[in-house]
């Protein structure tokens, strides 16, 4: 059995717990068990972009010092924003030395530094193409759901900056159809494919947080998807529970569900359940149950 | 409103201390507005981002912080990656908050957010949203 | 000649160059210090050494009789040595016995804030290069013959320019495409700016005179396989492609083609419209012949077909025929070979907009031309309709150092001005929109035709760049800003034309190693100087022409042309060349026969005789580069007046 060490991050243990459970049972029927970091501290959700902030870096270069004390060479992680976080981190490690000094000497009592090449940061799609294999995953497809179409979001965090996009193009990404085609499922053309979704501002900004739904997920409806599938909890609390309040203003909008990466591949290749439905504000179920994907 | 220019104006602390924070070089900025287009944030904004860039070029930071752009900025980086002049946007927008947010000024106030909300919102909203918009 | 001298004396001018080297350094200072040094026979300094008082006293110090050698202390030898040299030989002394230290490039200009410094630097380059000076040897320059014809790569306008001026002016030229017609992509657009005139009407006259020219010989279907020698000599081997028509037969009456059965894109409309397997270029094609695309050919692929076998009355399909490489002799080469637009795919943030209704400019022309895939109706590739509402971006691909190319493409704010004006004429009532950062319209008539573009074909410009393109439906929606209202800006677009930048020929990287010239970071051929020899390359008997060097309009690629041609004449001139004298030589005592120099050298002047093991230069097209001397282990390769001996007593003086 192989074993990936993996961070979870905040959100993935109360409204995002979904995204978790599902891909543990995704990776249990894979043959590869996702071992929890011991302690694991919030990697602050956002990368510093201030040249002189060294302390938001603490908190990310310490979780990567525990993934190191694993003895393994990678950390799986699902969220996007934690992602983002701990991979530009460690890049900043590696490649700025006057800050690796200062923050390992400021992690003085640690037992051992971090120099920023010793842990690969690896998103789950990446994991799955590159250590499971596409290939692998898709034989593993016990449910052919008749023509369910879905629009894949990438979101910002996965794909930018460049240098940590999961995808060679971080404008017209394509991991994700090449995934999902593999299994049998269509992707629709998603021109919003890459488009904010209003990220932090959803506690202050309401109204545009609504405008940036209105259009992505307006977007995905008119061509046709029957889900948006995302590897963001934010992404999905903007995407998801934001549709009840543009369908009260626009007319015809039609609401579609939004689902995790992991939710939809557990229950491709077998899981009775894509988790707690109840944490969905657009229900997935009438179109899960009309695809064949759930009894 | 007239604008004064002299090697001064164009030289003073907010500038500098917005170059040496974003790390960014703004001048090489040749006004394309590609952020702007690509902004999903831009059509909430008193002043389109190309637009801050302009008002650092020549001086007038008082005026880009009486408006509400940086605040509104979503830190989605669409900017920086598509600069035709590698200017990081993203990085000059968090360099501005940060020269108000460091005066110990908070533009949210975490005491604001209904109990309503803070059940509902995911914790990477809030703690992102502390994190870039309070001091 | 000089008797009395004694050879490894001499005479010592230092220049002020007005203030430029006279307000760093201290001339006096310097001229104190060098009275006296070994071997010195006097130092005298001057204004501008260049002027013509300044030639005088030079000339009267090489014919005093009292040095064996003169250096000049002034500016870098690339502008002036030559200008000495020629003095020298006229006052009677070895032009070769003249060297420059340099101490304006190298010395004050760029140490203006350290006087002290810069003079003390100023004395150790002139004490070095007294040292070598008094160790050089009279040499005499090299001559050779030169072969009248010349070679022109590229027949699009300004290759056909140059080979017409070339060829009236009586020389044999040979003018060379790889394609199967003459005419490159001026043959594609439909009117050109800023006048309109029809390009093709104003093209083929030309095309037809260039193929009714006695003096010149086309070589289409082809291309430079190797090259040889050295200037006045060069020696190409050139791939005639198989056609598999005999050209001899063909007279491109074009019945193979209409049997044809297979059909493809055609590269010439740009995908727009299409052709057949066997086919010729376009209906002016010069010369009028058919090729075979051995790649869509039915009969290459299955062995079954031969339609076109059974359609040719005069028996000229050949599928035997076979690539044929011709040798010819040159004295001179022009490279003419143009232009490719930035492949649009390279846009990823407007590829997920892309469909058959997003074309870049040269697409447009073909929509534009008369003798187009829709005889110069605008109608949209994807469903035929006629598109109401256009967007025209500029700089895609330009002006984009982080992503993509850096340079300016230089005519593309016009042909937009123009296809805007075109599309206008076409579809009174569309509506077009230019994307643009600036216009640049500095050609003589060019501002008032994009004025007029604006003012009264109503063409609407909007300063920004746009961020993204995506499909919806059956429209393209394009998401740009307008910096002067500070607005973003969206339109439903029936139909985007790109102004892609423009970039050097596919193969250019592969031919100017070929030539042994230099092309610039941006894959352009380089000019030998930017201003003062705009169409020589550093490789002697090399010109250029066209977009080939970098973009350009049709005007100043004739221009250049022109020129180019001229450089040609002037060269071809003279019955014999000369050539510097300075080359490397071997001396097979200390030669070990290793062959490292033979790798060194970029010009193919070093030969390695295996069977004695030893090295040889040819003087003729040894650059006197040094990379040779260099690169042997054993010290047995020296340069001409650049010996090593030369070398260490130079830096023995200043150490
Ligand atoms: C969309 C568009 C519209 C334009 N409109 C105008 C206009 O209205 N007015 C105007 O003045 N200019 C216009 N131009 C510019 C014009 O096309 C150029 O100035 C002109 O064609 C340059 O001629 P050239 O001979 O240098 O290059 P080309 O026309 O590119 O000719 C080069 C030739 O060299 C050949 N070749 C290339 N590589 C090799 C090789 N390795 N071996 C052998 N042969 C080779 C090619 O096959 C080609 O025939 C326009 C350009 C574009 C893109
Ligand atoms: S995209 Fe870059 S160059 Fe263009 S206006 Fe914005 S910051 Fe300036
Ligand atoms: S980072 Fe801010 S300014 Fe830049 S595109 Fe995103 S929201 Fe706009
Ligand atoms: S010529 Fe005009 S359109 Fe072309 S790259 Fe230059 S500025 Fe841009």
């Amino acid at each position: 059995m192989e074993v990936v060490s993996y961070m979870p991050g905040c959100t993935l243990k109360t409204s995002g717990r979904n995204f978790e459970k599902s891909a543990i049972t995704l990776f249990d029927i894979l043959g590869v068990t996702m071992e929890e970091l011991d302690r694991w501290v919030c990697c602050g959700t956002t990368y510093s972009l201030s040249s002189d902030n060294i302390m938001n870096q603490l908190a990310p270069v310490r979780t990567l010092l525990r993934a190191k004390e694993t003895g393994r060479r990678e950390l799986l992680v699902l969220c996007s924003m934690c992602y983002n976080t701990l991979r530009r981190a460690q890049s900043l490690v590696l490649h700025d030395k006057e800050k690796r000094d200062k923050i390992n000497e400021f992690m003085y009592r640690e037992k051992t530094t971090f120099d920023g090449d010793e842990i690969r940061v690896v998103h789950l799609l990446n994991y799955l193409k590159d250590s499971v294999g596409f290939e692998r995953v898709a034989k593993r497809v016990v449910k052919k759901p008749s023509d369910l179409k879905i629009a894949l979001y990438y979101g910002c965090m996965l794909l930018r900056p460049h240098e940590v996009s999961v995808d060679e193009s971080s404008e017209d990404p394509t991991i994700m159809e090449e995934l999902f085609s593999l299994c049998g499922v269509t992707p629709v053309y998603f021109p919003f494919k890459t488009e904010c979704c209003g990220s932090y501002q959803t506690v202050n900004q309401r109204d545009m947080v609504l405008s940036r739904a209105e259009r992505i997920v307006g977007s995905a409806a008119k061509n046709g998807a029957d889900m948006i599938v995302v590897s963001c909890p934010l992404c999905c609390h903007n995407l998801d529970s934001s549709q009840q309040r543009v369908a009260d203003t626009v007319r015809g909008f039609r609401k579609i569900p939004v689902m995790y990466i992991s939710q939809l591949l557990a229950l491709l290749v077998g899981a009775d359940d894509a988790g707690d439905y109840r944490l969905h504000s657009v229900d997935p179920r009438p179109v899960l149950k009309e695809k064949g994907l759930i009894g | 409103m007239n604008v004064t220019l002299s090697s001064s104006e164009l030289k003073k602390e907010g500038i500098e201390k917005t170059a040496q924070l974003s790390g960014a070089n703004f001048f090489s900025c040749y006004q394309c507005g590609k952020c702007t287009a690509g902004c999903p944030a831009s059509e909430f904004m008193d002043i389109p981002p190309h637009e801050v860039i302009r008002l650092l070029q020549i001086g007038q930071i008082e005026e880009i912080l009486e408006k509400n752009s940086i605040w509104i900025c979503a830190s989605c980086i669409t900017c920086a990656v598509r600069c035709p002049k590698g200017v990081d946007l993203a990085k000059i927008m968090e360099a501005l908050r940060q020269i108000v947010l460091r005066k110990n000024v908070n533009y949210v106030h975490p005491s604001s957010v209904s109990k309503e909300e803070l059940r509902t919102l995911p914790q990477i909203a809030l703690i992102a949203n502390f994190r870039k918009l309070t001091g | 000649m000089i008797k009395s001298a004694r050879l490894n004396s001499v005479g010592v001018f230092v220049c002020h160059c007005g203030i430029n080297i006279a307000s760093t350094v201290d001339i006096e200072e310097v001229k104190r210090q060098l009275a006296g040094y070994p071997g010195v026979e006097f130092v005298k300094d001057y204004q501008y050494m260049c002027s013509e008082p300044g030639q005088l006293l030079f000339k009267e110090a090489c014919r005093s009789e009292t040095v064996g050698g003169v250096v000049v202390a002034s500016c870098s030898p690339r502008l002036h040595e030559t200008t000495f040299r020629r003095a020298a030989a006229e006052a009677g002394m070895n032009p070769y016995r003249v060297e420059i230290a340099n101490i304006r490039e190298q010395c004050s200009w760029v140490h203006h804030d350290e006087k002290e410094k810069a003079t003390i630097k100023a004395v150790d380059i002139i004490k070095s290069v007294i040292e070598r000076s008094k160790r050089n040897e009279s040499l005499s320059s090299v001559s050779i013959k030169t072969v009248k014809k010349v070679l022109v790569v590229g027949a699009g306008i300004s290759g056909m320019q140059a080979a017409l001026n070339i060829a009236n002016s009586g020389i044999e030229t040979y003018l060379l495409d790889r394609e199967p017609s003459i005419g490159g992509r001026m043959a594609q657009l439909s009117e050109t700016f800023p006048t309109l005139d029809c390009s093709q009407c104003i093209l083929t006259p030309r095309m037809v005179e260039v193929g009714q020219n006695k003096r010149i010989t086309l070589m289409t279907y082809s291309e430079v396989e190797e090259v040889s020698g050295y200037v006045g000599n060069f020696k190409v081997k050139v791939r005639r492609k198989a056609a598999y028509v005999d050209w001899d037969k063909c007279t491109g009456c074009g019945l193979c083609s209409e049997k044809c059965p297979k059909k493809v894109p055609s590269e010439f409309d740009r995908s727009l419209g299409r052709r057949k397997a066997i086919y010729s270029q376009f209906p002016q094609a010069v010369p009028n012949k058919t090729v075979i695309d051995r790649e869509s050919c039915l009969y290459f692929k299955t062995g079954k077909c031969r339609l076109c076998v059974e359609a040719c009355p005069l028996g000229a399909i050949d599928f035997e025929q076979e690539d044929r490489i011709e040798e010819i002799e040159v004295g001179a080469i022009v490279v003419a070979t143009g232009y490719d637009l930035y492949e649009k795919e390279k846009i990823e943030e407007y590829r997920i907009g892309y469909c058959e209704d997003v074309i870049d400019g040269l697409a447009f022309e073909r929509l534009l031309s008369s003798s187009g895939p829709t005889q110069g109706r605008v109608l949209r590739p994807s469903d035929g309709t006629v598109p109401k509402e256009v967007v025209f971006i500029q700089c895609v691909g330009s002006r984009d150092p982080d992503h993509h190319l850096p340079y300016c493409s230089r005519i593309c704010c016009m042909y937009t001005a123009k296809h805007a004006m075109l599309y206008k004429h076409r579809v009174p009532d569309g509506q077009p929109y230019v994307f643009y950062m600036d216009i640049r319209s500095g050609g003589k008539n060019y501002e008032e035709f994009v004025q007029r573009t604006i003012e009264e074909e109503r063409v609407l410009y909007i300063r920004g760049r746009v961020a993204r393109l995506y499909r919806d439906g059956k429209k393209v929606v394009v998401v740009g800003a307008d910096t002067i209202s500070g607005k973003k800006i969206e339109i439903r677009a029936d139909m985007v034309v790109l102004a892609m930048a423009m970039r050097p020929s596919g193969g250019i990287g592969e031919l100017s190693k070929k030539l042994k010239i230099q092309v610039d970071q941006n894959g352009f051929l380089s000019e030998a100087h930017p201003k003062l020899r705009p169409v020589e390359t550093l490789t002697r008997g090399v010109f250029l022409a066209g977009c080939a060097q970098a973009p350009k309009d049709i005007t100043d690629t004739v221009s250049q042309a022109g020129a180019a041609a001229s450089m040609v004449l002037e060269l071809l001139s003279n019955e014999e060349l000369t050539h510097s004298p300075t080359t490397a030589w071997v001396d097979e005592e200390l030669c070990a026969g290793c062959g490292q120099c033979v790798a060194q050298c970029a010009y193919g002047a070093i030969e390695l005789d295996t069977r004695r093991k030893k090295a040889h230069v040819n003087d003729i097209l040894c650059q006197g580069c040094g990379a040779c001397v260099a690169a042997c282990p054993s010290a047995a390769v020296n340069q001409r007046n650049f010996s090593i001996s030369q070398y260490y007593s130079m830096i023995e003086s200043i150490v």
